[in-house]
Parts: structure tokens; sequence; C-alpha cells
């Protein structure tokens, strides 16, 4: 008896993440949510720029790459080519709430019929660690070495919070995989945002709280502590949007 | 010969895009191009499957349009030059990508906001790229309103036959001004599409549209394949249009609307006796660098005129390896050559008047 099993909307390719990079964790639930809901076959992802740029690698659906920032606006296009297709974009913090903002906003404000997975880690991972716009007041990176002063920086982005006064967004959950709790959570919130996709009901964000054990220079049971002591105070989970409940 | 209608330039390139198939259009506003933009509004809602929407920005809309690209349609965008500036990553992603489609510049003065009368300046930036990297765009210049509609199907049937994307190098007169014109469905030829994103049915692997490549052995690769690309295109598709040239001493190279007023000048010109032509470069790239390269064994001069502060020039005298001087007649910032100005370069090539 099979007990457990890559996705089958995961490719055979060994993912590049460091080790204790929850990215992973992420890539499976997606995978496990497209197979689950039957779609992987018309599905098209749009793979973003930053740790996630080689998703296109990993995800096993046809895939186009975005230029940073851009991927809502390119999943637009790919949604209104065809509305039969089941599109989502998988971003990084730096190129959704900092780059890409106004293609995020405007996305959810016009409602597309899409599904945005945005990891937040609190730090620009790629580039080798830099300030991102949700890095937490006081925390340090490459480019904010005394900590992060709110006085000339100024403060992280809290897009769920943001969105949620979007009148276009559908559903906007923040979820952490921090623990298995949590990862049954943040499964079943990502499964909703494509079933949503699927009813055609509209913009749907999951914003998953992940760690950077490189980049913060922690080890990776470290780095879920530091996670759990200071991004969830700032960044609370939960549901901040969801149309179709309000409605019921 | 269908039935001729007047029409202005904007709207008439806008019916010859539905006409050729073009069912996605994503703009933002921007004078001198509006029309276009405000024409899709009126006409996509009521084309079957057709999709006008406004974007948010002139970066969102051209990736809007990678967006439909990669699935394997007709997409088309237009803007203006501050707007093409906008575009232009997305025009570099498309390039990278391989992925056909359709960009309109209706020319406005630059550099920055700049004006908004008609120019020629953005000829640098269409022609050597518009964004980073090696690559090429496919570059029409229309002449007339005519043109305009022609080039559409032109532009799309190339776009898609090499893969890559195409931009109609318009300006304000050939946007705003009307003209009789026939709207006479053009030849958008089906080319191969199995790299499409259309999603596996799990029937196929993925299709990937990418453009980066971390291996610098794979991207040097790939360029150089584009580039093999390009060369067959600079040998088979280079268009121009030769007048009064057979027995001319002076050779005035022009394209869109400078041509026309380079044109009175000529007729002018003859009438006076002297013996001066024209070759008007219909695609800008690829440049007709084979038939400038002939004439400059043929006549004593050559005179560039542009609106611009002299950039197709560079081409001219590359394509005639300098052979011969090259005089430039140019105005720019939105004010456009006269036909006496034209006249007076003429003279000044001829050595004086007849």
């Amino acid at each position: 008896m099979v007990v457990f099993e890559k996705p089958n909307a995961l490719t055979e390719n060994t993912l590049h993440y460091c080790p204790g990079c929850t990215h992973g964790i992420i890539h499976r639930l997606v995978a496990e949510a497209l197979d689950e809901l039957g779609v992987t076959g018309r599905t098209i992802g749009v793979a973003s720029v930053g740790c996630s740029v080689f998703t296109y690698n990993y995800f096993n659906c046809d895939m186009v790459q975005a230029a940073h920032g851009r991927a809502p606006a390119v999943a637009t296009g790919v949604k209104r080519s065809d509305a039969n297709n089941i599109v989502f974009t998988y971003q990084g913090d730096g190129d959704l709430a900092a780059i890409g903002t106004a293609e995020t906003v405007h996305s959810a404000a016009r409602g597309e019929n899409i599904t945005v997975i945005f990891v937040n880690n609190a730090i620009y991972g790629m580039t080798g660690g830099q300030m991102a716009p949700t890095t937490l007041p006081g925390q340090k990176t490459q480019t904010s070495p005394y900590g992060r002063d709110v006085q000339t920086v100024g403060y992280p982005v809290k897009v769920c919070e943001m969105l949620s006064q979007v009148d276009g967004a559908t559903y906007l959950e923040r979820v952490a995989v921090n623990n298995v709790a949590n990862v049954k959570k943040a499964k079943a919130a990502i499964k909703k945002a494509f079933q949503n996709q699927i009813e055609g009901k509209g913009f749907s964000l999951v914003e998953v709280l992940s760690t950077c054990p490189t980049n913060w220079g922690l080890a990776p049971e470290k780095a879920l502590e530091w996670l759990e002591e200071n991004m969830l105070p700032y960044y609370p989970l939960g549901v901040y949007k969801d149309k179709y409940a309000e409605e019921k | 010969m269908s039935e001729k209608v007047l029409m202005k330039g904007n709207e008439a390139l806008a019916e010859a895009a539905i006409m050729a198939g073009c069912k996605h259009y994503f703009g933002y506003p921007i004078t001198p191009q509006t029309e276009v933009a405000a024409y899709m509004a009126k006409k996509m809602p009521k084309t079957e499957g057709g999709v006008f929407l406004q974007a948010e920005s002139e970066i969102a809309a051209i990736n809007m349009v990678i967006g439909v690209a990669s699935t394997g349609k007709r997409v088309m965008t237009s803007s203006s030059s501050p707007g093409i500036s906008l575009k232009s990553e997305g025009i570099s992603y498309l390039a990278g990508c391989d992925l056909p489609a359709l960009i309109i510049n209706v020319q406005r003065g630059g550099p920055g906001l700049g004006g908004i009368q008609p120019s020629q300046s953005d000829y640098f930036q269409a022609t050597k790229g518009g964004g980073h990297g090696d690559f090429h765009l496919l570059v029409l210049a229309p002449n007339s309103v005519q043109e305009m509609v022609d080039m559409v199907f032109k532009g799309f049937d190339l776009a898609e036959k090499y893969r890559m994307p195409a931009m109609i190098l318009s300006d304000g007169t050939m946007g705003q001004m009307m003209e009789p014109v026939s709207l006479e469905k053009g030849v958008v030829n089906e080319y191969d599409k199995s790299w499409a994103l259309t999603g596996t049915k799990g029937e196929r692997k993925p299709n990937i549209v990418n453009s980066l490549y971390i291996a610098p052995e794979e991207l040097e690769k790939l360029n150089f394949e584009r580039y093999e690309r390009y060369k067959k295109i600079e040998a088979e598709e280079a268009l121009y249009e030769e007048y009064l040239m057979d027995d001319a001493e002076i050779c005035i190279v022009a394209y869109g609307v400078a041509s026309r007023v380079a044109k009175n000048a000529i007729d002018q010109a003859r009438a006076e006796g002297i013996k001066v032509g024209m070759i008007r470069p219909i695609t800008l790239w690829p440049f007709p660098k084979k038939v400038l390269s002939e004439a400059a064994d043929k006549v004593n001069k050559f005179i560039s005129v542009e609106l611009s502060m002299g950039q197709m020039i560079e081409d001219i005298e590359l394509a005639i390896r300098c052979k011969k001087e090259v005089l430039l007649c140019n105005r720019t910032g939105g004010m456009i050559t006269t036909t006496e100005d034209v006249l007076n370069k003429i003279y000044e090539a001829n050595g004086g008047k007849n």
C-alpha cells in the first residue's frame, strides 16, 4: 500500500532551495491541491523573480516566467486568453509587495479570476538577504545592517490587510507552514483559493509565512522559532476576506 | 480593392487588427494614440471572444500581452513614446521568450515627457532594441493611413512566422490624420504553435515560456540561434519603395511622414531639372541595406530626411559604408520638415540650383 508519494503536479526535478527553507512544503501543497481538484492538465502557472524563479522546473503543468513583480499582469493575459485555464502565480514578498505592488492591487481590484500564492519570508532571498517590504521593524538584513529603522525607511506592508480594503478581492487568507497543524490549514486555504477560481469567484490570494534560514542566519529549527516569535505577532494568521462567506 | 472609407489612422489600424483576428488588446491612455484604445473599447466587446482591457500602466499592459502571447493567441498593444519606454522591459521579455506580438508606437516628441506633436525620435529605440539584451524587433514604418492598415496584417504575419515581437513605428500625423482607406483583409498565415501554453491535458510534457538561462553557454547558444533567424530576416524581409531612382544623382532616404514631405520636394526639384530620387525604407529593421549600398555606386550624395536629431542617418552611413556623403535634413521636438526645407537641402547637395 502506498502511504506517501510525490504529487503528479510536481516534476522529477530536484528543488534548488536551501536546507530548511519552507518553499518545498508550499510547492507540495500547491501540487496536492491541483491534483486533488483534477485541474493540473489545464493549469498554467506563472513563475516570478526571486527564489521561486525556477518554479517552472518544478510544477508539472504549462508555465510562463514573468518579469519581477509582473506575474499578476501576465496571469491576467493567460486567464483572459481562455477562461478555462486555471491560472496561478507563485511570488515572494519582494516581487509581490514591492516592485509588483501595482500589479497586485489592480489584479485584485479587477477581481481577476486567478489564484495568487504569496510566500512571505520577510527578506529578499535570491539576491542574498536584503531588506524586503515585509522585513520587520528592527530586523537586520544586508541593506538594513543596523536593523530596519522605521523612522527612515518606514514600515512593513501588510498585504492581506491592505487588500482586504479592495472591493474586487474575493478571498484573502494568511497561513504559515511552521508546524503540522498550520501546514494542514495552509493546504486547506490553498485548495480553497483554487476551488474559488474553478467556480469563477474571482481573485484569491493566500499569504504563506515562510522561513529563510540562510539569510536569517539561523538553523532551520531556530528559524521556525524566529517565525513564531517575531512574524506571527506582526502578521496575524487568519482569513482577511471571504466575500462568499460574508454573503451567506 | 474594396470600397474606400474615410478614417483616422489610429482607428483604421485598430479595425485592421480586429480583421486580422486579434481578439486581445491591452492599452493605457496616452496622446496621440488614444483613439486605438477607444476604438478597441467600442469594438472588442462586440467581437466574439474579444477582450479589451485598460491596464493600470503600460508596464502591466505589455505583461498582459506576454500572457496572451504565451498561449499562442494574436495580441496587440499600442502606446506613444514615453509609454513605449515603459513597455521596453516587456518587449525584451517577449524577444527573450520568442513570443510574437504586435506593438504600436504612435510617436511624439521626446525625450522625457517631451510633447504631443508628431516625431520620429524613437528610431534608435525601435531599431536598436528598446530593452536590454541582444535582440531585434521587426519594425514597420507606414506613410499613409492605408499602410497603417496593411502593416497590421504584415506585422502579425512576420511576428508569428519568426516568433518575435513586431512594432509599427508610426507617428502623430499617421495616427491623427484622416485619409481614404480600403479596409481589405490582408494575409496572416498560420504557423506552428506547438510551443504555446494550452494546458498539458495530461497528454504531453509541460510547455515552458521563459527567458532565464543561468548557464551562460546555454544563453549564448540561444542568442546565436536567434541571430541566425535575424540574418534570414535581413536577407528576405527588407521592404522599401523607390521613387524616381533610375537616373537619380541625389538620393533622399526618408520614412513615414517625412517621406511624404520629401516626395513633394523631389517633384519640385525634378521640375527644375535636378535629378533627385528617394529610397523609402518600409521596414526599418530589417533596414534595406542592399538597395542603399547599390545606390551608393550610382548617386553623388544622400540626404536623410527625418524628424529627429539624426538617427536613421547612422544606418544609412553604415549601409553605404560611408562611400558617399549623407546630409541631414531634420526638424525635431514635434516640428515637421517643410517642402522648402527639403528643397534647400537638395540645392545644397546639388551645389546650388540648376
